[in-house]
């Protein structure tokens, strides 16, 4: 392989950050007309109906079964810790706001763009490859209003939803270990937690976290599925960049928001 | 529009560019209204470009782009979405929505851009199917479809709000002597009873010049020709000659620039 100078380095870098600049300010334009204006198509409502169900219903059974055994492995560690220094009790709390705070909204980001986010990429790129975005736009209709939107809206407000059953299925699952197998007494376990979540500090930041991290993976995966090279290779490059980049920046975000809401600064 | 009434489309010193390479270099096109124009050349030449060009799916790099009295590059972006009311386009691969039946399909344009009732519009789609002859085919899906009907579908549905221009990109790759017969006697039939403008882009000369009023012959991003078939087909220009005449090698090579082929053979190590 050719060995690259330095200042062809240097040039290579910026052209890669023009790039990103460039592909930062395209999916802003996009996601600015599939938002923005007026719907564009008489039957909003039924295509959100369509994409709630595929986005948000069909991801219920990765997170139902996710949240449960996550709710159950924490409360077995946190009883092999606490039960040392006698606060078994405690397990109840650690549970609820280790789920509520970190990881309903974060397992479940990951687990959406793993789920839904990919195929939302895939649907899309697949409708460019076979010109049904194009033919869509030569009968008139916008497809960032008839494509892109219901199923950014269908990501907005399933994921969230779906983070909340993550918490408290995963909190069941918990309380089924704790109580129900370790001998936990159930008083204590359900009264800690009752005592130590709090609304506004625990539970609604969990609901802020899980809104940004769904407004970002359904974005980030709707553009890489309108912006993909329409081949098959393009595609499954896009899908992947789609997983890649929406864990990341579920996983960046995260520390951001917790750092925000949490660190005394 | 300057080339007034007669004429659906006119493209005045279009230049395309794709990158650094230019696939158009200030092309002059006018399509006339009412008749079905060919736009020939061959494969990789741009014409699909140009098609997308005409639909406005491209924005030139300089040069306008007039259809029915209003220049193109210059609409919004909800302009052109109402402007494209007035066209309908045949994709090459038919492009019907996969998760629709033939009805929804046809039925699709008329559904988003009319509030007609649902018996009217449950006769316009049958009217347009019985006119592709696909009538019997209405419940089914795409993919129980093969590739010539997928196409008439599509047309079907390209006819669904009685399009002022038609466009066709490629419709004959691909298709079976009957389906391609069906499809050529379709397009001028559709053309001629609907009383609207036709192009049709398509490297298949015998079949394009057989139903069209006109050729444009494009190539080296520019036009090479214009004229009725016949005149097309006895021209004293070589290249538009050698298209016509179906002729392997001419001013268009057979071979792409290569270097000399017997250093290349004996030079042994720079293959």
């Amino acid at each position: 392989m050719r060995k690259r100078s330095l200042l062809e380095q240097i040039r290579l870098l910026g052209a890669s950050g023009l790039t990103l600049v460039e592909a930062l300010g395209r999916s802003t334009i996009f996601l600015m007309h599939a938002l923005g204006g007026r719907s564009g198509t008489r039957n909003g409502f039924q295509l959100l109906l369509k994409q709630l169900f595929a986005v948000g219903v069909l991801s219920l059974p990765i997170i139902v079964v996710s949240g449960l055994f996550i709710g159950m492995v924490l409360a077995l560690q946190g009883y092999n810790i606490l039960v040392d220094y006698g606060s078994e009790q405690a397990v109840g709390q650690m549970v609820a706001l280790t789920l509520l705070r970190e990881l309903g909204p974060v397992v479940t980001g990951l687990l959406f763009a793993g789920r839904a986010g990919s195929a939302l990429t895939a649907e899309i790129g697949n409708m460019k490859s076979t010109e049904q975005i194009s033919s869509l736009e030569m009968i008139g209709v916008d497809p960032l209003k008839y494509i892109i939107a219901p199923r950014l809206w269908a990501g907005f407000i399933s994921m969230p939803l779906l983070a909340a059953i993550f918490s408290v299925v995963g909190i069941w699952g918990g309380a089924m270990v704790a109580v129900d197998w370790l001998g936990v007494y159930d008083g204590s376990f359900w009264a800690n937690m009752q005592n130590s979540v709090e609304f506004s500090e625990d539970v609604l930041n969990g609901v802020i976290k899980s809104v940004v991290f769904a407004f970002v993976v359904t974005w980030i995966a709707v553009f890489q599925g309108f912006d993909c090279e329409p081949t098959s290779e393009g595609i499954s490059h896009a899908t992947t960049r789609t997983v890649v980049y929406a864990s990341l920046a579920v996983l960046g975000l995260d520390f951001i928001l917790t750092a925000l809401m949490f660190g005394d600064f | 529009m300057s080339a007034g009434n007669d004429c659906a489309v006119e493209l005045k010193g279009v230049t395309f560019k794709r990158g650094e390479r230019t696939i158009f270099d200030n092309v002059d096109i006018i399509i006339p209204r009412g008749k079905v124009t060919g736009i020939m050349g061959p494969s990789g030449c741009g014409k699909t470009t140009l098609l997308r060009l005409i639909a406005a799916q491209l924005k030139p790099s300089a040069g306008e782009v007039w259809v029915n009295g209003r220049n193109l590059p210059q609409l919004s972006r909800s302009e052109l979405f109402d402007m494209r009311k007035q066209f309908g386009v045949l994709f090459q691969s038919g492009a019907l929505f996969t998760d629709l039946d033939v009805f929804e399909n046809v039925a699709f344009p008329l559904r988003v851009h009319t509030a007609l009732p649902e018996e009217m519009i449950r006769d316009i789609v049958l009217m347009k199917l019985q006119a592709v002859g696909l009538r019997g085919a209405v419940e089914l899906m795409p993919d129980e479809l093969s590739g010539g009907m997928k196409r008439r579908v599509a047309l079907a549905r390209a006819i669904a709000l009685d399009p002022q221009i038609l466009m066709y990109d490629e419709p004959f790759v691909g298709q079976d002597p009957i389906a391609m017969g069906v499809l050529v006697r379709l397009i001028r039939l559709l053309n001629d009873a609907l009383g609207i403008t036709s192009i049709v882009v398509s490297h298949d000369l015998a079949e394009t010049a057989s139903i069209a009023d006109y050729l444009y012959v494009v190539g080296d991003s520019q036009v090479l020709g214009h004229g009725t078939p016949d005149e097309l087909m006895n021209s004293a220009n070589p290249r538009i000659r050698q298209f016509m005449q179906g002729i392997p090698d001419g001013p268009v090579p057979f071979h792409f620039p290569a270097p000399d082929y017997r250093e290349q053979l004996l030079g042994g190590d720079d293959a």
